[in-house]
C-alpha cells in the first residue's frame, strides 16, 4: 500500500521535473526576442485603443514608437506630460502634432430645419436612414438620433436641446469613431487651426435649400466673391480650400445671409454680421402634418 | 379561408417555417388592372435598378417621344431608361428618392394634349433572335426584376461558367399581404406571361419552366392553364400560402425541392428565378423592341378611397396617384411595396420606380401607438427561431446587435443570409425590432468594409 503510494508520488514528481526541464529548454530555445522597451512604452500609453494614431491599438503604436517610425505626439489621447515622458524615455523628439477635432457639417437643429415626415422607429440614425431617409426635409442634414453620441468613448459628444451633437474640443481626441458612426458622413476631422468652416452639406440651391433649413448654404456665392481662391462654390455648396488656410480670415463670413459659413474661435461657431438671427427655440412643425 | 385547411393545401409544397400574416388582399384582388391618367410631370431617377446608374442621353429642353431611350446603360450591370411619356425634359437634377437621399433624375414635363401612343420600336420576330443575342435584347428593354429587388434581368440571363440551368421558375407567389399586381397579371395577361416564360427558357437554355403561385390564387392557376398547350414544357403549380414564399430560396425549395446554398445564386442549383411581372413584360416588349415605360402598381390600404391595380408610367409622383384616387386626409403612413418588406416613404414627391409594385396607405389608427412601440426584454421564447425561413437564430443575433457585436454577427451567426423578410419582428411577443437591428448591423459592416 505504502509502496504503491510512494511509486505514484515519485512518478508524478519525476514527470514534473522532466516536463519542467522541457519547458525550461523550450523557453530558452524558442524565445522571441522583443525589445523590453515596448512593454514599458505601452504602459505609458493611455490604453484607450482608440485608433486615433492610425494603428490598430496601443501595442502596435508602442512598437512603432520604439522603432522610431512615429513621433510620440501622434497619440492624441496622452496628455502633454505623457507625451514628454515617452519622448524622454525613448530619447526622441516629442514632435508637434496639431490638435485635430471632429466637426459636424450641419447646423440644422429642430428649430431651423424642417422635417417632412415623422420617424417613429428605432432611435438610431442608421435605422432611420434605412427607413426612407429618416424624414428630414434636407436629405443631407443631421437626423439628431445620436449615433455619434453613443459611439464616442471619450464623452466628447453631447446632443444639445435642438437635437444636434456638440463636440467638446477639450475631450475630443480625433479617434474617428463618430466619422464612421454617422450614416450621413457629416463628421470630419479637422486641425483646430482651420477656423473657416462651412457647417452645411446641402447640395440644394437657393430657395429649395432655404425651404428645408434656415441656416443652409444657399450657394449665393458672397463668401466666394469675398475670398476668391480660398472659397469656391461647388455643386451648390461653398467649399473652403484648406491648402490656402493661411489666407483665411473672418472677412468672408460677414456677408453670409444664413450663417452657414462660420469662424470657429474658442469652440464658438461665430456667424457673420449679416446672418439671419435665429430667436426661435421650439421645433418647427412637420411639413406633412395637417394643420391643427 | 376554408381552402387553407383543406387536405390539398397541406399536400402542396412549401418551405420550412415562415409565418402567415393576415392577407388583406380583398381590397384589390377582384379589381381588374386599370390605366391611370398621365401626370403633368414625371421624375425619372437614373438609378432605379441595382448596379451602376444609367447615363442620361437627353439634355435640358429636349423633346422626347414616348418609348424613346433617354438614358443608356453604363456597363453590364446597368440598364437603359426609356421615356414613359411624350414631353420635354425640364431638367436633370437632384430629386427625392424612395430610399431618402436625393438622386440624379430626369424631370419630364408631359405634353397634356398628346395621345401618348408608343411611337418608338419596331416589330421583330423573337423566334429569329439567336439565343445568345437575347441577353442584349433584354438589356435594351431596360428590364429589371419587377418583384421589388430591381436587379437587371439580363444579368440573371448570363449563366455563370460551370452552371447549367435546367429549370426556369416564374415567381407568382406574391406572398406580401395587400399586394395583388402579380395576381391580376397572371389572370389578365396569361398569354404574354407564358410567351415571356418561353423566351426566358430559351435565353438560359432551360428545358422546363414552372410558374409558381400560392394556393390563395387558384383562379390565376386556371387562367394560365387555359393558355398552356397539352404536355407543355411550361407548367403551373400552386404552393402553400405562407410568408415569405415569394423569396427565391423559399420558392425553389417549395417547387423543386432544391436548396440554394448560402451566398449563392439560384444558378448554382440549376435554376433561373424570375418574377411574373418581369416575364410578362418580356413577352410584351421583346416582340415590339420597346422598353419598360410603365408598370402595374397595387394602390391599396384603408387610407385610400379607390384602391385597385393601376398601370402608371414609371416616374409618376406618389402625390399625383393619391390625389387621383382619393387620399383621405387622415392617412398618414405610406409604404412603397408590401407591408413586410416595403419601405416607408418620407416624401409625397417620391416617384414610382420600376421596382415598386405597391403603394400601401395606412390610416392613423393603423400606426403603431406608443404602447405598441414599447419594447420588452427578450425572454428566449424562441418564436423568432421558429419563424425564420433561413434557419437563423434571430434571438441571439438581436442580443448581439444590442451589444454592437456586428462583426461577430456576420462571421459566426450568418447575418448576411438574412434577407430582411421581417418574420422574426412580426412574431416577437416582446416587440423587439429585430430586422431593424439587422439592417443597422449590415449597414455598419458595409461602412467598415468600405473604410478599410
Amino acid at each position: 500500500m505504502t509502496a504503491g503510494l510512494l511509486i505514484a508520488a515519485l512518478f508524478m514528481a519525476l514527470l514534473g521535473v522532466v516536463l519542467g526541464l522541457v519547458l525550461a529548454v523550450a523557453s530558452r530555445k524558442l524565445a522571441v526576442e522583443e525589445d523590453p522597451r515596448i512593454d514599458e512604452v505601452e504602459d505609458m500609453l493611455p490604453h484607450a485603443n482608440c485608433g486615433a494614431c492610425g494603428f490598430p491599438g496601443c501595442r502596435p503604436f508602442a512598437e512603432a514608437l520604439v522603432k522610431g517610425d512615429v513621433p510620440p505626439s501622434k497619440c492624441t489621447v496622452s496628455t502633454a506630460e505623457g507625451v514628454a515622458s515617452i519622448a524622454a524615455f525613448l530619447g526622441v523628439e516629442a514632435g508637434s502634432a496639431e490638435k485635430v477635432v471632429a466637426r459636424l457639417a450641419c447646423a440644422g437643429g429642430k428649430n431651423v430645419a424642417r422635417f417632412k415626415a415623422a420617424y417613429q422607429g428605432q432611435p438610431s440614425c442608421r435605422a432611420a436612414v434605412a427607413a426612407g431617409g429618416g424624414g428630414k426635409a434636407c436629405a443631407w442634414g443631421c437626423l439628431g438620433l445620436a449615433d455619434c453620441e453613443v459611439s464616442c468613448t471619450f464623452d466628447a459628444i453631447h446632443m444639445n436641446a435642438q437635437g444636434l451633437p456638440v463636440v467638446d474640443e477639450e475631450k475630443c481626441v480625433a479617434c474617428n469613431d463618430c466619422v464612421l458612426a454617422c450614416p450621413l458622413d457629416l463628421f470630419s476631422l479637422m486641425p483646430v487651426s482651420q477656423k473657416l468652416f462651412v457647417a452645411c452639406k446641402s447640395l440644394a440651391e437657393g430657395d429649395q435649400a432655404l425651404s428645408e433649413c434656415e441656416v443652409a448654404c444657399t450657394a449665393c456665392g458672397r463668401c466666394a466673391a469675398d475670398a476668391p481662391g480660398l472659397i469656391r462654390i461647388e455643386n451648390h455648396l461653398a467649399r473652403v480650400d484648406y491648402s490656402k488656410n493661411a489666407l483665411a480670415t473672418r472677412f468672408p463670413i460677414e456677408r453670409c445671409p444664413t450663417g452657414a459659413i462660420v469662424w470657429i474661435e474658442d469652440q464658438k461657431f461665430q456667424k457673420g454680421a449679416a446672418a439671419k438671427k435665429i430667436i426661435r427655440k421650439e421645433p418647427l412643425p412637420i411639413l406633412s402634418e395637417p394643420n391643427p | 379561408m376554408s381552402e387553407h385547411f383543406s387536405i390539398q393545401h397541406f399536400l402542396r409544397g412549401t418551405f420550412h417555417q415562415g409565418i402567415h400574416p393576415p392577407e388583406n388582399k380583398h381590397f384589390t384582388a377582384e379589381k381588374p388592372i386599370e390605366r391611370l391618367a398621365f401626370p403633368p410631370q414625371l421624375v425619372l431617377p437614373l438609378s432605379q435598378h441595382a448596379g451602376k446608374a444609367s447615363v442620361a442621353l437627353v439634355r435640358k429642353g429636349q423633346e422626347v417621344v414616348r418609348g424613346e431611350p433617354i438614358a443608356r446603360a453604363d456597363g453590364f450591370v446597368s440598364v437603359p431608361l426609356h421615356a414613359p411619356a411624350s414631353g420635354v425634359v425640364k431638367d436633370i437634377c437632384l430629386m427625392p428618392s424612395a430610399r431618402g437621399p436625393m438622386v440624379e433624375s430626369i424631370v419630364l414635363d408631359v405634353y397634356a394634349g398628346d395621345p401618348q401612343e408608343v411611337l418608338y420600336g419596331t416589330e421583330v420576330d423573337v423566334d429569329a433572335i439567336q439565343s445568345s443575342d437575347l441577353m442584349q435584347a433584354v438589356q435594351d428593354t431596360g428590364l429589371v426584376g419587377l418583384g421589388g429587388a430591381a436587379f437587371p434581368t439580363h444579368v440573371k440571363l448570363s449563366v455563370p461558367e460551370g452552371c447549367v440551368i435546367d429549370t426556369v421558375l416564374i415567381n407568382g407567389c406574391e406572398c406580401e399581404p395587400f399586394l395583388t399586381t402579380d395576381h391580376r397579371l397572371m389572370i389578365e395577361q396569361a398569354a404574354d406571361l407564358v410567351a415571356g416564360t418561353r423566351i426566358l427558357m430559351r435565353a438560359v437554355g432551360a428545358k422546363r419552366a414552372i410558374i409558381g403561385t400560392e394556393d390563395n390564387k387558384l383562379d390565376a392557376v386556371e387562367a394560365i392553364q387555359a393558355v398552356l398547350k397539352k404536355d407543355d414544357v411550361v407548367s403551373v403549380k400552386a404552393v402553400q400560402t405562407k410568408y415569405p414564399q415569394g423569396a427565391e430560396k423559399m420558392l425553389a425549395k417549395a417547387l423543386v425541392n432544391r436548396e440554394i446554398p448560402s451566398g449563392k445564386f439560384p444558378s448554382a442549383v440549376g435554376l433561373g428565378v424570375f418574377n411574373v411581372a418581369t416575364a410578362t413584360q418580356i413577352g410584351q416588349l421583346l416582340p415590339q423592341k420597346q422598353g419598360v415605360i410603365e408598370r402595374v402598381v397595387t394602390v391599396t390600404g384603408p387610407g385610400i378611397e379607390r384602391p385597385g391595380n393601376y398601370i402608371v408610367p414609371v416616374g409618376t409622383p406618389i402625390r399625383f396617384i393619391l390625389e387621383k384616387l382619393g387620399f383621405q386626409g387622415s392617412a398618414r403612413h405610406l409604404i412603397m411595396g408590401g407591408p413586410m418588406m416595403g419601405g416607408t416613404v418620407s416624401s409625397l414627391d417620391t416617384p414610382i420606380t420600376k421596382g415598386c409594385g405597391g403603394l400601401l396607405i395606412l390610416n392613423e389608427h393603423q400606426l403603431t401607438t406608443e404602447e405598441q412601440m414599447k419594447r420588452y426584454p427578450c425572454i428566449n421564447c424562441g418564436a423568432c427561431v421558429d419563424a425564420c425561413p433561413m434557419m437563423l437564430n434571430p434571438c441571439e443575433l438581436g442580443r448581439m446587435a444590442h451589444k454592437a457585436q456586428y462583426e461577430v454577427m456576420a462571421e459566426r451567426y450568418h447575418l448576411n443570409d438574412c434577407f430582411e423578410c421581417g418574420s422574426c419582428s412580426y412574431v416577437c411577443p416582446a416587440a423587439i425590432p429585430l430586422v431593424q437591428y439587422f439592417r443597422v448591423a449590415k449597414s455598419v459592416n458595409r461602412t467598415k468594409a468600405a473604410a478599410s
